[in-house]
């Protein structure tokens, strides 16, 4: 069944980057939430979230994610996405909420972006 | 004891393919640690009826938020509601067909519509990934409560031929 989506944070200068691991249902979508909360009040210059170990995301775990960005904006914190795997991609694509985010293709690019 | 609406009416309503029982009809509760199990269905139906690995990642995903939106909407995320799905294979030209019914709260089908997407805000996406993904969708008012979804999802022409020329491999001597 279903287990808590497990979230790694680590640091690189003066990045933040969370690293989910699993699916993104709305049954774990709060898990991100939560995870982006308590990197923002660290006050990262960006916030990295690395995407690499995702293999699926439905519109509660987008929703999350522009969440994430309005905050980050209003915090004024780059907010860049890392690693989108093809299901996920898809899932930006379909809701059109692809221009809507910084994307780059690995963390170290992330850290320069 | 409830019964699916297909079974009510004794039949399978559509003109479009043979009236039968449906290849996989299940039952489960309202529960979204549900949603994985669902979508692993989901993704090895379409497998075998011959859809892409694209279309399969996007009919998972428009299962999953038909799913959550009776949860979410219907149930108001009670865990104990009851939601049944019944699938079929459509022979010919080739697809699916996905109908969820549910006895959760009603609402008025003319009111569930994708909405803007230049609106950028959090949430109200799964109308519009279900209605963008699938060939047809239609919500009803199930009489005695709840509502039904009927899902269906040609294969496309690039897809019907991948999966003939893969059938007529498999039956080769």
């Amino acid at each position: 069944m279903n287990q808590e989506l497990v979230v790694e944070q680590s640091s690189i200068g003066d990045a933040i980057v969370l690293r989910p691991s699993g699916d993104i249902d709305m049954s774990r979508a709060s898990s991100i939430r939560k995870a982006v909360a308590e990197a923002m009040r660290a006050q990262p210059a960006r916030l990295i979230m690395d995407l690499s170990h995702v293999a699926y995301m439905d519109s509660s775990g987008l929703a999350t994610l522009v969440e994430a960005l309005q905050h980050a904006m209003r915090s004024k914190v780059k907010f860049i996405l890392v690693g989108i795997t093809p299901r996920v991609k898809s899932a930006f694509e379909i809701t059109k909420l692809t221009g809507l985010f910084t994307i780059a293709t690995t963390v170290e690019e992330a850290t320069k972006a | 004891m409830h019964r699916p609406f297909f079974r009510q009416r004794g039949r399978v309503r559509s003109g479009d393919f043979m009236e039968r029982e449906p290849e996989i009809s299940i039952r489960l509760f309202s529960d979204p640690q549900l949603l994985a199990p669902i979508r692993a269905l989901m993704d090895a139906f379409a497998k075998g009826v011959g859809f892409s690995e694209k279309t399969r990642g996007l009919l998972t995903l428009a299962l999953d938020e038909a799913l959550a939106n009776v949860i979410r909407h219907g149930y108001e995320e009670r865990k104990e509601g009851l939601i049944w799905i019944n699938f079929w294979r459509l022979r010919e030209p080739g697809g699916i067909r996905v109908v969820l019914e549910d006895l959760g709260r009603s609402v008025d089908p003319a009111l569930i519509q994708s909405r803007n997407l230049d609106d950028v805000r959090p949430g109200g996406l799964g109308v519009h990934i279900i209605k963008e993904t699938m060939s047809e969708s239609s919500w009803e008012s199930r009489p005695g409560g709840g509502m039904r979804l009927t899902l269906v999802k040609w294969l496309s022409e690039e897809e019907r031929q991948q999966s003939a020329q893969s059938q007529s491999e498999n039956t080769r001597p």
